[in-house]
């Protein structure tokens, strides 16, 4: 730190070009500032990609060797055409260096007219063409999601299934774990050994019976058959009983003594005494419930039922995927998470920090 | 009428017995002590009356009722506690306010309420702060304050000072002290701390390992202490103690465990000859004089100015602690001789360790 501050930069780019070096760069300068820009690349590349390709149009995303930036095939408006052509320069022959319309293509004969003299139908090979293409970004991607799909209808229900089963789960979550940390009770450890032993058992085992369940309570292709199951989760239970039980029992026996109902003890003592691990669990479940795929993909067959999740898998088909809208509506999905990251990120640091303990 | 009586009153954690039947009865606007060294119960034994600790056994009675049954938030009680457990999350108003709310109290009876308390323990200025930024003392009071909102029938205090440092927990006791003066309510204090117990109770419950060795006025304890335990543990510094066998043929004659010969009061109490015994001498009862019939080897001798103490050992390796009002001109490595008022001493029978001062 001192080597930090002896360089006399202060704010966010003074921070952000600190070195060790007063001069020249010293040898960890490099090292370290080479880890970061390779981290930076692991974390941010695949994202920049995705948003990057989100905003290309087919026939770019088609293209091999991929480009970074999303470009797209000029046209030009020629007079007696109702539709814009498709701009071209010649590269060799009478007309080299002159920008052409392309008006009819096949079989690696292009017909083109020049924009000067729109009668004229010249034709040409295509290797004497080259394309003539601008930073173009497509944006119908984006829009066609909501024109030709019902984005806004996933959306929601995403956003349903998200917000009522982290809600359900943080009450039904803190109401065990406070029985579990702050009651004694016969039976108390096996209850909870019985809990924590459930994270042994692998979701796949239970998926038939538990479909068998929901099937038989009448809540398939329903969102709450999303919802329910997994209302109780053994790490939610963990993570708030591992916390409330360094909540001292005096504040618990004061409250008792000051005549307040065991249920007034847990909604004005624990739960806010708890906020911290409740937050945590609460950011937790939102990434669980919102990035969810294969429990909704079971008990939701019918398209207005769909997921964000489940959406996006169904513009994947056995012979052709639809990457625009695929790009598009995953970048769309990532949006409201990184948000909510972005927000409650220094909760999650504090909160993990503090549930292990004092 | 907000009496306390405890009637052969037992908890046992499974097969471990902690409080093994203690019978007390506690007047009406009486401030009672409980007082004895770690592990005792004592503070057990107050979680029982306060009703967040079940009891196995016997019954407590308040105010003349039995309420063996009846949950901590009915019994009309209100606790301190050692570690104050004041609600971290709430302001000083919400803390002192809380419970009355629990039990409906319109808004602006609590409002006057919690004026009234925080004005009465000096707390008004600290409304609207939380408890961590509460310095100690200040955090005891908002305790005391929360006790007092809901007018309780009975106050009862867990080692309320013990977190305190010296200075202010010799203020704090003199609060509570003239708190109790002041609202008049039945009182029960659980502490460690002998001199706590002295100087603030009407009467004392001595415990030692669940049992009640000693219930009575403070000086009564002082005076007349039932046993060697309560003789060693009430008083500061503590009683001395000398071992030794009464005389086959003069039961005013024993003979210490050192050879010393020394003389006992034959009036008042009630040994055999050649019963084995124990002697015991406050510290401020022993006099360094020319000639005695105790001889000690001082080791160390403190002078605080107004007072002096010489601390020493016997020639078979009993410690002894002589306490002179003034200064002394003895010094460590001297052997004094040391004599006293035969009718300042304790007797002890050594098998039962029961006082032997007959019955008066």
């Amino acid at each position: 730190m001192a080597d930090l501050t002896s360089s006399r930069r202060t704010g966010i780019l003074g921070f952000l070009t600190a070195t060790r070096g007063r001069e020249r760069l010293h040898w960890t300068d490099w090292v370290s500032y080479g880890y970061l820009c390779l981290g930076i690349f692991l974390m941010f590349g695949p994202v920049v990609w995705l948003v990057l390709s989100s905003f290309k149009d087919r026939n770019e995303l088609d293209r091999f060797p991929p480009r970074f930036l999303p470009y797209a095939q000029e046209t030009i408006e020629v007079d007696g055409f109702d539709e814009p052509l498709l701009a071209f320069r010649v590269t060799e022959g009478d007309l080299a260096g002159e920008l052409v319309g392309q008006t009819r293509r096949a079989a690696g004969r292009a017909e083109v007219v020049v924009p000067a003299n729109p009668d004229e139908r010249i034709r040409l090979t295509t290797d004497q063409l080259e394309p003539v293409e601008g930073i173009a970004f497509a944006t119908e991607n984006y829009t066609q999601l909501f024109e030709r799909f019902n984005f806004l209808r996933f959306f929601w229900n995403s956003t349903f299934i998200t917000v009522m089963a982290t809600l359900l789960m943080l009450l039904v979550n803190s109401m065990a774990a406070f029985a579990l940390s702050k009651y004694q009770f016969r039976g108390r450890n096996a209850v909870l050994l019985l809990v924590i032993g459930t994270l042994m058992i692998p979701q796949t085992v239970v998926l038939v019976p538990l479909f068998l369940i929901v099937t038989e309570l009448g809540m398939f292709n329903s969102l709450w058959g999303v919802i329910i199951p997994g209302a109780a989760t053994p790490t939610g239970v963990f993570l708030l009983r591992q916390y409330m039980i360094t909540i001292p029992d005096e504040i618990l026996d004061a409250a008792r003594m000051d005549k307040a109902s065991e249920w007034k003890i847990f909604w004005r003592i624990v739960v806010p005494l708890s906020a911290p691990a409740i937050a945590v669990l609460a950011i937790l479940a939102i990434m669980w419930r919102w990035n969810d795929f294969l429990w909704p993909l079971i008990v939701l067959t019918r398209t207005e039922n769909f997921t964000l999740q489940l959406a996006l898998n169904s513009f994947q088909g056995e012979l052709q995927t639809d990457w625009p809208s695929l790009l598009a509506m995953t970048v769309l999905t990532l949006l409201p998470i990184a948000a909510v990251f972005m927000f409650l990120q220094k909760y999650i640091a504090t909160g993990i920090a503090s549930t292990g303990g004092k | 009428m907000a009496s306390i009586e405890l009637k052969d009153v037992r908890k046992a954690y499974g097969s471990v017995e902690v409080i093994k039947g203690i019978d007390l009865a506690i007047g009406h606007g009486e401030f009672c002590v409980f007082v004895g060294p770690s592990g005792c119960g004592k503070s057990t034994l107050l979680r029982m009356i306060s009703g967040l600790e079940p009891i196995t056994g016997g019954a407590i009675e308040i105010g003349g009722d039995v309420v063996n049954h009846i949950p901590a938030a009915d019994r009309g009680l209100a606790m301190v506690f050692q570690s104050y457990a004041l609600y971290p999350h709430m302001t000083v108003r919400q803390n002192l306010s809380f419970g009355l709310e629990n039990i409906n109290t319109p808004k602006g009876e609590i409002a006057a309420k919690v004026d009234e308390v925080s004005k009465m323990l000096k707390i008004d200025m600290l409304l609207d702060r939380r408890p961590k930024d509460l310095s100690g003392g200040q955090r005891q009071r908002v305790a005391i304050g929360r006790a007092i909102a809901r007018e309780p029938r009975v106050y009862l205090f867990d080692e309320p000072l013990s977190n305190l440092d010296a200075e202010l927990r010799v203020d704090m006791r003199g609060e509570i002290s003239g708190l109790h003066k002041r609202l008049g309510n039945t009182m029960i204090y659980v502490t460690h701390d002998q001199i706590e117990a002295m100087t603030m109770a009407d009467k004392i419950a001595v415990l030692r390992l669940g049992e009640l060795e000693q219930f009575g006025r403070p000086l009564d304890l002082f005076n007349y202490p039932r046993n060697l335990f309560v003789a060693g543990f009430i008083g500061s510094p503590k009683m001395n103690f000398l071992k030794g066998a009464v005389s086959m043929s003069d039961r005013s004659l024993l003979t210490l465990n050192t050879g010393e010969e020394v003389t006992l009061p034959v009036e008042g109490f009630d040994h055999r000859a050649g019963q084995n015994v124990t002697l015991g001498i406050r510290p401020n009862d022993l006099q360094p004089a020319e000639t005695g019939p105790i001889h000690l080897n001082v080791a160390a001798v403190e002078q605080l100015g107004t007072e002096s103490y010489l601390y020493g050992e016997l020639a078979d390796g009993t410690r002894l602690t002589v306490h002179n009002p003034g200064q002394t001109r003895v010094q460590a490595g001297e052997r004094v001789a040391l004599s006293y008022q035969p009718h300042a001493v304790h007797l002890f029978d050594n098998d039962s360790t029961l006082s032997l001062r007959s019955a008066a």
